[in-house]
């Protein structure tokens, strides 16, 4: 449904991204990850064992020293490219926004009317500029006069144009976008550094990224396991040394790095980072990554119907001839009343009657003119050349018309209209002079594919809540046919607010979106606010995410986005924690077998040596990390399924997989080396 | 035959476990039921004599009474045993006993560890045995069952995690004293001596004159195994005839022990009102025992190869250490109950298992969950489930939560506290008594047995179980200062920080359960709880275990 932004990537992507994994290895950047920071001290520890053996007393290999201290250097090289390069896409987004951001000069309207022109970082809050067709928009601001079409497409990446004017909700405008006509006067309303798209830029660029609150409790776990290991490894020593089987130090930092979870401390924050990616890549803004979280824990969605859930505008579904009227002949003069209605329903009213075999040449009328609706006298309708005068309209405003001509109200003309009001349509009756032919049953029509996909919503648990102004029984209608859980009827803003209140009072967490500043509580409310690029200044303000494409649809896909992130997470956690299996089972018989030659049973992999068992370990651990780069980039598949099939699918894939990789990949690695003769 | 008696011992469990874990829901629920015209006459004397003021609690205010009773208690119990000489109830004459021994048998009867530096028969007075002994096993396994009993109500978000007083006073009345009746009654029956008379002096067939060690045996046996504290009447605890006198015995006790561990499971789930998540977590903790017991039975039925090739007949399996009238089956039964239930009595000797024998009640003992201990074994695989909750549950994509609470920062750091404390308390002093000259010079089987001996010690004081592997020349500054603080720390570290984590899950909005939740009721789950038990319970332990019970069954075969 939409379209997903494509950032040219520099050709110097990766290029970048291996300078910065190098910047990273300063200990200052390395000690905010825990885990690796201990990687790191165990490559300082192996590299001073490689320049200096006998450092701590007892000589020890040199050169296995050095291949130690290579792989563990490599390890966090690994660790921090990921980091890079997660970031490093925001960052060829930001630069692609910036081009954007430049300096313009803008004609700014001083107190007493006079027009001076001054560059765009010269204007503060409230200042009034004039801005022509052709102009680029200074900053953000609202129109206060005028109406112009914008082309947006610098940020939305859409080339349509977009009608905004003066009041209402689409009266907001961005710095960098173009009018493309007309002119209008607009009021500043960010200063220089605030507006939008520093923002955006700011955001995409990382630069503002905070762990989120489940990233938080996941790092106190990998932080607890790493310290577990530490207590492991430093406590083995000397009881190892009571039975004279002194462990060297290389290969004590080998199975602490292999037993700590480094698989998942190096690639954390870059499947964080690429889970706001994905979500901008949606062309959708997220402020906080914690908004991104949120949305994968959302209970309840609250959707306006007009615009989300439907397309907002009457369609003619069915023609149900009343009296001894044919069919054919309300077809007939439906669709000739409507030949010059140009609006959505006119047209679909003759579209219908195409639909129901009507032929085309029913519909060339010479000589006809069109009579506008006007308010007065609530229909319109077309006079043909030959004089008979059709007219479609309000079933009241039909009936005084034909009792004025003198014509006949057939009997089931009011049961036939109730019918229609009751199943929530709209009742349109088609009279030809004086003779009333029939209704137009006109009503409100769901976008298609929207029932599959609250279906799909409801499989993963996710309530849908339906608000609408109509009255009770035409939003029953809709509800029913589109398939959402539950709707609020002549809902007015505040009943939004106040069912959201009650869902998280509920312990639910609520998204919703909106354009209109009357939505802007409500959106600061939801756990999840999507704000329609579209809309008010305040709306976009009190949401925790954009959409730029104005898609209320979206935020589905934002659900999907954060269920994706939260699994990625714990896909990777689990896989690196089963991982220690294998590991265990390459290490502790090598560790050992120079002193209990016996521990060979334990050598289950069957691996050539002590020494490449350890390598072969060591080394799995290292490219494992590269290796998952991709998925955790992109995120493991998702698709809508219950929770116990979701978590019966990855836990197969990703803890029995976790536990089986090793094994293959320590022996293949171990099978390599000794073909090489390296070992 | 081996294989029916285990599985009728098994069975008949299964079959007390299940009303049991429904009566301690009702006995303990914070609403009235009717067991309270039962035992509120009772209880309200109680109260009104000890000025218990029933009203709920704080997870803090609880903790804090927990830690301040148990203080008192502790003072109680080493000032007897300072001054057992001098006091009444004294038949034989037994000396007070020294400092640090007191200081290590007060913290031990204390924690519900009942790790023994002393010889019951010789080392205290009948006053002791009941003041200081049989009290502190009624106390002890009332503060578990109270603790479990509030961070249940935390995790199943009641109205609130209870009052510790009022627990501890019905884990008196409700459970521990009227089923310790029950059973002595039993013991009795079979023959286990009940007296207040002195050791009695005997003379044998040759002529020698044999002093026989007597006392209010089954009293103490009854309390010793319900509360799963563990420490014997006698030095040689259940291998006693006086203890464990007849087959019968032998399973009325196993059965004793396991009885409250297994029945908590199913008030658990009697309380989320979900028998099946009950069923669950009780079916993560008979696997794991299921497993251990195999381990244990095959390898002692297989006797030890070095005793064999030493031409002793090893045809019945390694009966080095243990009672005949037991045999492999009763004693490896036994063996592995003991240790999954922590209680840490015995009826055959740890030390002269076979190695892999030896690494059954060590493994059960690091995990500290198959069953457990009475109620801290439940606290334990239920913080289990919630660290496999964080770990599993982001995998259907959302944030992780457990009974409908989501897991958050503050639970991850109070849980990471305890799966912390548990192999730092282990491995550490092993590290240092292994290094050290005190702790060396207490080993009776240098090599890997020694590492065993010291490793057994250690995690016997830090799950609370109590059984030695013996052996070990324990009896000293060293190994009483250093057990007595392993035991202390490995009871209250975790209790206080899964009291917090109860606290901290009461104070959330429960979150509605839908498609999208992960449900902790099913086989999934099983398998994801068993998991997380081993990869981060027991893989902690693998090196350690390599070098001790690994390594001398690799060399032996």
């Amino acid at each position: 449904m939409s379209r997903t932004r494509t950032v040219a990537f520099p050709k110097d992507l990766y290029q970048r991204a291996f300078v910065e994994a190098l910047k990273k290895l300063d200990p200052r950047v390395m000690i905010k990850n825990p885990v690796m920071f201990v990687v790191e001290v165990g490559f300082v520890v192996t590299l001073l064992l490689t320049i200096l053996p006998d450092l701590f007393g007892g000589a020890s290999d040199r050169g296995y020293n050095g291949i130690v201290s290579l792989i563990l250097f490599v390890t966090i090289l690994f660790a921090n490219f990921a980091e890079a390069l997660a970031e490093g896409r925001g960052k060829a987004q930001a630069e692609s926004l910036k081009k954007t951001k430049q300096d313009t000069k803008a004609r700014k309207l001083a107190k007493d009317g006079s027009i001076q022109m001054v560059s765009s970082t010269e204007l503060r809050k409230g200042d009034l500029v004039i801005v022509e067709a052709g102009e680029l928009i200074p900053s953000d601001g609202e129109i206060v006069e005028g109406v112009a079409s914008v082309d947006e497409s610098a940020i939305t990446g859409e080339s349509a144009p977009v009608i905004k004017e003066a009041g209402g909700d689409f009266s907001s405008v961005t710095g960098g976008t173009r009018v493309v006509s007309d002119r209008i006067r607009v009021r500043v309303t960010t200063d220089p550094g605030e507006s939008f798209l520093d923002r955006m830029i700011s955001l995409v660029e990382g630069a503002k990224r905070q762990k989120t609150p489940n990233e938080i409790a996941l790092n106190t776990l990998l932080v607890s396991l790493t310290l577990i290991f530490l207590i492991v490894c430093t406590t083995l020593q000397p009881i190892a040394s009571y039975v004279n089987a002194a462990i060297p130090i290389a290969t004590l930092v080998a199975l602490l790095v292999c037993l700590i979870p480094t698989t998942i401390g190096g690639l954390l924050s870059a499947i964080g980072i690429a889970g706001m990616d994905r979500v901008t890549q949606f062309n959708v803004i997220a402020m906080s990554g914690k908004a991104v979280e949120a949305s994968g824990d959302i209970n309840t969605i609250i959707l306006d119907k007009t615009g989300t859930i439907t397309h907002g505008n009457r369609m003619a579904a069915e023609f149900v001839p009343v009296g001894n009227s044919k069919a054919d002949a309300l077809n007939r003069a439906a669709a000739q009343s409507s030949i010059l209605d140009e609006t959505p329903e006119g047209r679909s009213i003759v579209e219908l009657a195409k639909k129901q075999g009507l032929a085309a040449s029913e519909l060339e009328l010479p000589g006809a003119e069109g009579v506008e609706f006007r308010a007065e006298t609530r229909m319109s309708g077309t006079n043909l050349a030959n004089g008979t005068q059709i007219r479609k309209g309000a079933v009241d405003a039909i009936k005084t018309y034909v009792k004025e001509l003198g014509g006949r109200i057939p009997a089931d003309l009011d049961e036939k209209a109730n019918r229609i009001a009751t199943a929530g349509g709209t009742p349109l009756a088609v009279v030809e002079g004086n003779v009333i032919l029939g209704l137009i049953y006109l009503k409100d029509t769901v976008k298609p594919g929207m029932r599959e996909r609250f279906e799909e919503l409801r499989r993963m648990g996710i309530r849908t809540v339906m608000c609408t102004g109509d009255n009770p029984l035409t939003a029953a209608t809709i509800a029913r046919e589109a398939g959402v859980d539950d709707f609020v009827a002549e809902a007015k803003p505040e009943d939004k607010i106040a069912l959201i209140r009650k869902e998280q009072a509920a312990g639910k967490l609520v998204a919703m979106t909106g354009d209109g500043t009357n939505d802007a509580p409500a959106l600061a409310q939801a756990d999840v606010g999507l704000a329609m690029n579209s809309g008010t200044v305040a709306a976009k303000e009190a949401a925790n995410m954009v959409d730029l494409d104005s898609d209320p649809t979206k935020i589905i896909e934002v659900v999907a986005i954060g269920k994706q992130l939260l699994m990625t997470r714990g896909a990777l956690t689990t896989f690196s924690i089963a991982n220690d299996v294998a590991k265990y089972f390459a290490i502790i018989p090598a560790m050992f077998m120079l002193a209990i030659p016996q521990m060979n049973a334990l050598n289950i992999m069957g691996l050539a040596t002590p020494q490449s068992a350890i390598l072969s370990a060591l080394i799995f651990n290292a490219i494992i990390i590269p290796i998952l780069i991709p998925l955790a980039m992109k995120g493991v598949k998702y698709s809508p399924m219950s929770a116990t099939k979701l978590l019966s699918r990855n836990l197969v894939i990703y803890g029995l997989g976790g536990i089986l990789v090793p094994f293959v990949g320590i022996k293949l690695i171990d099978l390599v080396l000794v073909g090489l003769n390296l070992v | 035959m081996d294989f029916i008696q285990i599985s009728v011992v098994l069975v008949v469990l299964l079959l007390l476990a299940i009303p049991t874990g429904r009566y301690l829901a009702r006995a303990f629920s914070l609403e009235n039921t009717r067991l309270d015209r039962a035992f509120g006459g009772v209880e309200k004397v109680i109260y009104k004599w000890s000025g218990i003021r029933i009203a709920d609690m704080t997870w803090k205010q609880y903790a804090t009474a927990v830690l301040v009773s148990n203080i008192t208690m502790v003072a109680i119990a080493y000032l007897l045993l300072r001054l057992q000489g001098m006091l009444p109830g004294n038949p034989s004459g037994v000396a007070a006993m020294d400092p640090l021994l007191s200081f290590n048998t007060a913290v031990s009867f204390l924690t519900n560890t009942n790790l023994q530096h002393y010889s019951g028969e010789s080392g205290l007075s009948y006053l002791s045995q009941m003041m200081v002994i049989i009290y502190l096993m009624f106390t002890t396994p009332a503060t578990g069952i109270a603790v479990v009993m509030a961070f249940m109500r935390g995790l199943t978000g009641q109205r609130s995690i209870g009052n510790y007083y009022v627990d501890l006073v019905r884990a008196h009345t409700r459970v521990l004293l009227p089923l310790a009746v029950v059973v002595t009654l039993l013991l009795v029956a079979q023959g286990v001596p009940q007296t207040m008379e002195p050791t009695a002096t005997a003379t044998t067939l040759s002529g020698a004159e044999q002093q026989i060690a007597r006392g209010p045996v089954a009293s103490l046996v009854s309390i010793k195994h319900l509360g799963t504290n563990g420490g014997g009447f006698f030095g040689v605890n259940s291998a006693h005839p006086f203890e464990n006198p007849t087959p019968l015995t032998n399973v009325l006790e196993i059965l004793s022990m396991f009885l409250i561990p297994a029945s908590l499971p199913f008030a658990f789930g009697f309380m989320t009102k979900s028998r099946k998540q009950g069923w669950i977590i009780f079916g993560a903790m008979s696997l794991m025992f299921l497993v251990f017991l195999g381990i244990a039975y095959g390898s002692e039925i297989n006797g030890n190869p070095a005793l064999e090739r030493a031409g002793l007949s090893q045809a019945v399996g390694s009966m080095e250490g243990k009672e005949v009238r037991f045999g492999i089956a009763q004693s490896a039964l036994f063996t592995a109950v003991t240790t999954a239930a922590t209680t840490g009595t015995v009826n055959n000797m740890h030390d002269t298992l076979t190695p892999l024998g030896g690494l059954v009640p060590l493994g059960e003992m690091m995990l500290n969950c198959v069953f457990g201990g009475d109620g801290v074994g439940t606290v334990n695989i239920l913080m289990y489930a919630i660290l496999a909750v964080f770990i599993a549950g982001l995998m259907v994509g959302r944030t992780p939560e457990f009974l409908g609470r989501k897991i958050e920062g503050k639970e991850m750091k109070l849980i990471a506290i305890a799966i912390l404390a548990h192999p730092l308390i282990i491995l550490a002093p092993t590290a240092i008594a292994l290094a050290s000259e005190m702790g060396t010079a207490g080993i009776s089987n240098p090599g890997f047995h020694g590492i065993s001996q010291v490793l057994y010690e250690f995690t016997s004081s830090a799950a609370n179980n109590g059984s030695g592997f013996e052996g070990l020349g324990d009896n000293t500054p060293f190994w009483n200062i250093s057990t007595g603080l392993v035991m202390l720390f490995g009871r209250y570290v975790s209790i206080i920080a899964m009291l917090a984590v109860a606290g901290s899950l009461l104070a959330k909005t429960p979150v509605p359960e839908t498609m999208g939740t992960l449900r902790t009721d099913n086989g999934v789950f099983l398998v994801i709880l068993i998991a997380t038990v081993v990869i981060v319970g027991a893989l902690t332990f693998l090196p350690v275990l390599a070098l001790g019970p690994v390594a001398e069954w690799l060399t032996i075969r």
